[in-house]
């Protein structure tokens, strides 16, 4: 992970933004900008509290709400600090989340649309000029006409059609066949076809099939784009769990900065608070440590001196001295990192149905064509009218409806789960996790958050600043004690001044007063220090999260088997099973284990849906047929996951195998309905019936079908509404 | 039959002008936020917002 460029490098001083969210902003020449994904915008006013809140807070930071997209994009020129527009954001109850939204402009996308638009305007015009045509202009008029046919089509096509000819000439180059060549060959053979025939005057011409052929598809490509884009937007980078840098302890006490890579066993390195282990080493004194990157309990752990603390533990207290065991290359992290892609590459993803329609389709398309111009000469026609018929073969049978039978049911099923909180990133995933017949969770984080415990009472007032505080933290103990505050319908105090240490907690001010909520000195247990000093220790337990219970009941009705495998202590995950019914778990697994589990179920035969946050999950998300990781994973988990949930309840993941069960029915449907109308139109056409005005007829209204049928996926506007909700409700001060 | 060598350019140059314009509303990012405009609308005590460009 030495790759990653060293964020801190980009850092203005006196900005305080996590180094998560420093990662993805972007630098342009006339300022910089962020987009955070803020999934609680779900009303018209929404944007118009944020962007006035914002402009009216005077940091200088300009706000644009993307209500389609649920984000936020900040403007500023390089003076100016974000971080505080964010503040302002959390103030008014919102949750912003960073982003990897690719601020470059997508190119590709653009040149497709404005292929879709000359194709577009092209067909409408020759259209109308066929129309004519058809409709019994003769002589000199249907010249006439044909004329200024060709004249707008075959620019059009030349400008249109390069999306096609240029993949097809790629396939053929290394010997292959794809959807594109019979594509290709469709649109070329037939503008050749239709120029001939101009020129000699008689016959009818393929304009107007060639150019709105060329629309569909490139339609059905604009779609699959769209999906293809929102899943690399989802995809965040592995964003910086290990330190582009370490600091080397000199022996006169200072220390210098060091690359990681450059690292070698046993040299001193010096940690600061809040900082990660760059590399795997042991401690010359005690310290604490948040292993939850590793666990993915985020208790602190005591580690005492000559112990080994592995690469990626947050140092909770420090600055403290380590020896380095391991380079880089070799340390916990990068091990780990190793172990996922292993699975990734390993697992066998069944090919797309889209790619497996396509590699039967081209060759018998082909071999069609190439039987009717033989059989045509053998029945005795000439040379040329044979062509013509073949020529007519490939143009009907071209494939239209296929083209968009899957790009537009997967463009619905997304969009119908990104509404949902739910981020697929990629259609492939949504064609596996519809045949999941067995499911694999793990406990912290994903089937539990942490939450304060009820039993112990807590003083209103102070339960209430710290939940003002608390807003402003991204940990996930820090939400339990909003939602505690919230279970209470306490009215938050305004606090300012708030600056969270990642690791230690957060602070603030409150009427003038330092107050702070975080780990107790010694690292153990969360407290909160009020503004008149006193301190209040805030006991943490854990919840079962939001829809758990109700997935697991939902599951096991289907018949799936259900396993929990957690790498935490036997009693608390026996607890948690038992509370939810599961008699299958595990306890103390290593994520060398979970991945080892995986693997044998799928030697097995078992198609396991995996549901995992912790970094000791990503190796194991990658293996699983599918996998789900909620939006608060770890960074290599949410990499790994085919699905990341931006919602709470869990119940969400159900939701995603039955998007996935329906966009397959609807997949299979349109295949039908496409191989119904080749089942009309092969023998018309290679009996030698097809004219131009079948040809895009026929073509249309398969495309228009198979369109119109995936539209049935797209939640209705109301229903939508009522099922949206997540928990976190804006709370207005 | 005169008059469509009038009538067919008037057609076409028509439907190149709105070609133009479908080119120039991707160029100012007008299909970006389609939901977001629909709901701005409605929000009319407000000078409109900065656009950001780039």
């Amino acid at each position: 992970m030495s790759c990653c460029a060293d964020f801190r490098a980009q850092v203005s001083p006196g900005r305080t933004l996590p180094p998560d969210v420093e990662a993805s902003v972007r630098h342009h020449n006339g300022g910089d900008s962020l987009t955070l994904h803020v999934p609680d915008i779900t009303c018209a006013a929404c944007i118009g509290r944020i962007e006035d809140a914002i402009a009216a807070s005077g940091a200088n930071v300009r706000a644009r709400v993307n209500f389609t997209r649920k984000t936020v994009t900040l403007h500023w020129n390089t003076q100016a600090d974000p971080s505080h527009a964010i503040r302002v954001m959390r103030d008014l109850g919102y949750a912003p989340q960073p982003l990897a939204i690719s601020q470059e402009k997508d190119e590709a996308g653009r040149e497709l649309v404005r292929c879709l638009a000359v194709a577009g305007f092209a067909a409408m015009n020759v259209m109308l000029l066929s129309v004519a045509v058809w409709a019994g202009a003769d002589g000199v008029t249907a010249e006439f006409l044909n004329w200024f046919a060709a004249l707008i089509a075959l620019p059009a096509l030349a400008y249109a059609a390069r999306p096609f000819i240029r993949s097809a000439l790629g396939a053929l180059r290394h010997g292959r066949l794809n959807m594109d060549v019979p594509i290709s060959l469709a649109i070329v053979l037939a503008a050749a076809l239709s120029i001939a025939r101009v020129f000699g005057g008689e016959g009818e011409t393929y304009f107007d099939a060639a150019i709105t052929l060329t629309f569909f598809l490139l339609g059905g490509r604009v779609l699959d784009h769209m999906t293809r884009e929102r899943a690399r937007a989802s995809v965040r980078q592995l964003a910086t769990m290990a330190p582009a840098t370490a600091h080397v302890a000199a022996p006169d006490g200072g220390t210098t900065p060091i690359a990681l890579s450059a690292i070698q066993p046993g040299m001193v390195l010096e940690v600061a608070a809040g900082e990660r282990v760059p590399v795997d080493g042991t401690l010359t004194k005690p310290a604490s440590f948040d292993l939850s990157l590793a666990t993915g309990e985020s208790r602190p752990v005591h580690i005492g001196a000559g112990e080994e603390v592995l690469a990626g533990a947050l140092a909770l207290s420090g600055p403290l001295r380590m020896t380095a065991t391991r380079c880089a290359g070799d340390s916990f992290l990068a091990t780990l990192a190793d172990l996922q892609r292993a699975a990734e590459e390993a697992r066998s993803r069944p090919a797309r149905i889209a790619d497996k329609a396509a590699r039967v389709y081209a060759p018998v398309v082909h071999l069609l064509a190439l039987l009717t111009a033989i059989g045509w000469v053998i029945a005795g026609e000439s040379v040329g009218e044979a062509v013509a018929i073949a020529i007519a073969v490939l143009i009907i049978t071209c494939p239209c409806a296929l083209g968009l039978a899957v790009p537009a049911v997967q463009v619905a099923a997304s969009d119908r789960l990104f509404r949902r909180g739910l981020m697929l990133k990629d259609g492939g995933a949504l064609e596996r996790i519809k045949d999941v017949d067995e499911a694999v969770f793990d406990k912290t984080g994903t089937l539990t958050i942490p939450a304060l415990d009820p039993s112990v009472p807590i003083d209103p007032r102070t339960l209430a600043a710290a939940a003002a505080l608390a807003r402003h933290a991204s940990h996930p103990v820090a939400k339990a004690v909003v939602h505690a505050a919230a279970a209470q319908s306490l009215p938050l105090p305004r606090v300012s001044d708030v600056v969270e240490e990642r690791g230690r907690g957060v602070h603030g001010q409150l009427d003038g007063q330092a107050i702070f909520l975080g780990a107790a000195v010694d690292g153990e247990g969360l407290v909160f220090q009020g503004a008149d000093g006193s301190s209040t220790a805030l006991p943490v337990t854990e919840t079962v999260r939001k829809g758990a219970p109700e997935l697991i009941a939902a599951l096991k009705a289907r018949g799936l088997p259900i396993t929990i495998l957690s790498g935490d202590r036997a009693e608390a995950v026996r607890t948690v099973a038992a509370r939810l019914g599961v008699d299958d778990w595990r306890a103390s697994v290593s994520a060398g284990q979970k991945l080892s589990h995986l693997e044998a179920r799928r030697a097995a035969g078992a198609k396991v849906l995996m549901v995992g946050d912790g970094l000791n999950d990503g190796p194991a998300l990658a293996a699983a047929h599918a996998s789900i990781a909620p939006a608060d994973a770890s960074d290599l988990s949410r990499t790994a996951a085919d699905i990341v949930m931006t919602g709470e309840s869990l119940l969400e993941a159900l939701e995603a195998i039955d998007t996935g069960r329906k966009a397959h029915r609807l997949i299979l449907q349109n295949f039908a309905v496409a191989a119904g109308y080749n089942a009309v139109a092969i023998p018309l056409s290679m009996a030698g019936y097809a004219t131009p005005l079948l040809a895009s007829l026929a073509m249309s209204t398969s495309s228009i079908v198979v369109t119109v049928n995936a539209l049935r996926l797209t939640p209705r506007p109301r229903r939508e509404q009522a099922a949206a909700p997540i928990t976190a409700k804006p709370v207005h001060p | 039959m005169n008059i469509l060598v009038i009538l067919v350019p008037a057609a076409l140059s028509l439907g190149l002008l709105a070609l133009a314009a479908f080119f120039w509303s991707i160029r100012s990012e007008q299909y970006d936020d389609p939901e977001g405009a629909a709901r701005r609308i409605l929000d009319d005590d407000k000078p409109p917002a900065d656009e950001p460009r780039g």
